[in-house]
């Protein structure tokens, strides 16, 4: 059943790029997320699985500090990025979030042209200095969001005119633009049918070579043929976290063996 | 009898009805709801609907329809030279409903028997008097073809109410012995009720469209009417507003459009850019406390009625913009009421519309639209200005465009703050007025309603409708067009 697993497997360690501590989130008097310590690996993708409600995509959002657009989310605990505490009142989110990329459940394509839609943070950034270095942005983010086949004659339609696969590979490409260091992935392939899934799957494993990813799934198949670690979150807390071929095959923790085969989630 | 009396007697009938009709069903159905086709209740309302639907639909178009058959009868039956040279037959006949209303008084108050105010002999001198007695005044003495008239007036209508009042009692007595045998046990009462209540929604909606329908029209025959007797071109392209009320009146629509245009267009100046920053304020960046509290507060504006705004204007604004741009200032401004002052105290007005509609619609602009945005490093107000906006835009023009309509329609504020000045002027301190406000001025003179000086408002009138509506209709229709774009 896991036969994805393979010989990708066999990850060089690197270097730790986020590195949470002791993280504690709350929802007015909910406590969400409970003591979470975690390490996530540079160039890597990194899996965090769990049934509903158990605060994966919460986790996950507490990484770029998305959390701080709803008012009644409170987290506490130490989450560094590069050595860097990024709850730290110096540092800003909105640069912070230019790092830390984001790709939602939903496709969300803004409601301007597909060149628009990627071209937002990169204008927003200013990392273009003239239309020509747009238009190559443009291009590199839709050719590694491998839609660039797709839309490249018509850059000027809109991007919800898309389907829904191309949504989703559009916003992925709109995330990468802006060149982030790390994408965050919040179950990106739940609106999507099987094929379109396999060609986001296929771009995850693409980005592995620049980006370090993580990516919140509720498919177990998912997580083992994209990541190469796994987190197993319940009721709040981490249960358990390593590599997804240990995971998936000898878990130590009897919970996340229940889950992945099934009994609970 | 009176028809307040029938009415209730039509209603006690559809009360015992409904108790009947209910307790008909639970017997038939053997004392067990489980056995009947429907709630007892219904079988109660379906007795009830049917003695009061038809009664009442027969009483309302018999009250419509017999004072036009009994003025026709009347007026065909009065004598060749009752109509005088100097009065028309309208006059004459209000003359006669006049005198059959006093002789109607007079009965009611005992003042005359029955008998004697149908008798041909009753004494014509006194009558005025003892009319005036009971609370009708008349203008002139009676004649004898008006007394006469009048009688048969009386006559007719008593006889016409007789009979109404047997044709509607004996349509609610047949609609309740129909129902009473229709009720049974498997009678699905149900249905009925919910065909009688869905017939009950639609004529709510038709009386809304049809008095729509009776204002259009009677706009568009007295705006024929004007167009006979003033040339249409010169009412659409004339340059100058100047009705005389002895004739000769110049009545070109030109300078109250630009009125109309130019306090409408400071209006919008004012309260777009508020009304929407406030919008995008109380919805992105106030905190629920803040919003809660702020949100009514601005609405409390749009509850103010406008002569208020209007007092606002001519004592505060106009006075206040006077002393900036008045001789002891700037010098452009010759008195407090101008374009401006009604324009801004307008505009203060207009604030609470683009705001609430605004609020609304940038709401609804989804969640995962920011959450897009702020994912890719954008801040608030990037976001707002490039994602948010573009996605309300639609909406937002919407909301602009229903203010405008509004901003066209008002009156007491221009009345108040902007003079009665008919001006094509291009200075904004100068007096000028509005199309809404000479409708009125025109419509509450002494002029004589068939003059084209009075007539005229009813052009005014079609006019603003047709601009409004357009202006409706392509509020509407850009809502419509790109509402679909983000969802």
């Amino acid at each position: 059943m896991y036969d994805a697993v393979n010989t990708e497997q066999s990850v060089q360690q690197t270097e730790t790029k986020i590195s949470a501590r002791n993280v504690q989130v709350y929802y007015g008097d909910t406590h969400a997320i409970k003591d979470v310590d975690v390490d996530i690996a540079d160039k890597t993708v990194t899996a965090f699985i769990g049934p509903s409600g158990c605060g994966k995509s919460t986790f996950l959002r507490c990484l770029n500090r998305m959390n701080d657009t709803i008012d009644i989310c409170r987290v506490e605990g130490r989450i560094e990025l590069d050595g860097e505490d990024i709850y730290d009142p110096k540092v800003d989110p909105v640069q912070l979030r230019a790092k830390v990329g984001m790709v939602f459940q939903k496709p969300n394509p803004f409601p301007k042209s597909i060149y628009d839609n990627i071209a937002y943070g990169p204008r927003i950034h200013g990392m273009a200095r003239n239309k020509a270095e747009l238009d190559e942005i443009v291009e590199r983010a839709l050719r590694r969001g491998a839609i660039w086949d797709e839309v490249k004659d018509r850059l000027d339609a809109p991007g919800t005119g898309l389907s829904g696969g191309q949504q989703q590979r559009l916003c992925i490409a709109r995330a990468v633009a802006t060149e982030p260091e790390v994408l965050l992935m919040d179950e990106p392939c739940s609106a999507l049918d099987p094929i379109a899934t396999a060609q986001v799957e296929e771009l995850i494993d693409e980005l592995r070579q620049n980006y370090s990813v993580v990516i919140v799934t509720h498919s177990m198949q998912q997580a083992a043929r994209v990541s190469q670690k796994t987190a197993f979150f319940h009721l709040g807390n981490l249960v358990e976290f390593g590599d997804t071929s240990q995971i998936f095959t000898n878990p130590e923790d009897p919970r996340t063996e229940s889950y992945i085969t099934g009994r609970i989630g | 009898m009176p028809v307040f009396w029938l009415a209730l007697i039509v209603l006690a009938l559809a009360a015992i009805g409904y108790v009947t009709g209910r307790a008909r069903a639970l017997s038939s159905g053997g004392g067990n709801i489980r056995n009947l086709h429907s709630l007892p209740a219904y079988y109660g309302w379906h007795v009830a609907l049917m003695v009061l639907v038809p009664a009442f639909a027969i009483m309302v178009v018999w009250l419509l329809v017999q004072p036009v058959m009994v003025n026709g009868s009347v007026s065909g039956g009065l004598p060749e030279g009752a109509v005088a040279e100097d009065t028309t037959l309208d006059l004459v006949m209000s003359d006669v409903r006049r005198v059959a209303e006093g002789l109607d008084a007079a009965v009611a108050s005992g003042g005359m028997t029955p008998e004697e105010a149908q008798s041909s002999t009753i004494d014509l001198d006194g009558l005025r008097d003892r009319l005036g007695a009971v609370g009708v005044a008349l203008g002139s003495e009676v004649s004898p073809e008006i007394l006469n008239a009048a009688q048969s007036y009386r006559g007719l209508t008593a006889t016409g109410r007789f009979w109404m009042t047997l044709v509607v009692l004996l349509a609610a007595i047949g609609g309740f012995v129909f129902a009473m045998r229709r009720t049974r046990a498997d009678f699905r009462a149900r249905n009925v009720v919910e065909s009688g209540i869905r017939a009950l929604l639609l004529g709510a909606a038709s009386i809304a469209i049809l008095t729509t329908i009776g204002i259009v029209l009677s706009l568009v025959f007295n705006t024929i009417e004007f167009f006979r007797l003033y040339p249409a071109a010169d009412f659409f392209f004339g340059l100058t507003w100047s009705p005389s009320f002895g004739g000769g009146s110049e009545l070109g629509i030109l300078p109250l459009l630009w009125g109309t245009f130019y306090i409408s267009l400071i209006a919008l100046a004012v309260a777009v850019p508020i009304g929407l920053f406030a919008a995008i304020y109380l919805s992105e960046y106030a905190g629920p406390k803040v919003r809660a509290v702020a949100k009514p507060l601005l609405e409390v504006l749009a509850g103010i009625p406008t002569i208020v705004y209007g007092l606002f204007a001519l004592l505060t604004v106009g006075p206040l913009l006077l002393g900036i741009f008045g001789d002891e200032g700037l010098g452009w401004m010759q008195a407090g009421t101008a374009v401006m002052t009604a324009g801004v105290v307008m505009g203060i007005m207009l604030i609470p519309f683009v705001s609430s509609l605004s609020d609304d619609i940038i709401n609804a602009v989804p969640q995962a639209m920011r959450d897009g945005s702020y994912g890719l490093g954008a801040t608030r107000s990037e976001t707002i200005r490039q994602v948010v906006l573009p996605a309300a835009l639609p909406g937002i023009v919407g909301a602009i465009l229903l203010a405008a309509s509004r901003a066209i329609g008002e009156t007491m504020i221009v009345v108040l703050g902007a003079g009665a000045a008919a001006r094509l002027s291009l200075n904004p301190f100068d007096a000028m007025t509005t199309v809404t406000a000479k409708i009125v001025s025109q419509l509450t003179g002494d002029a004589d309603f068939a003059s084209p000086e009075a007539l005229v408002a009813f052009a005014l009138g079609m006019t603003l409708f047709i601009v409004t509506l357009g202006l409706n209709v392509l509020a509407l229709y850009i809502v419509r067009k790109y509402r679909e774009q983000y969802e």
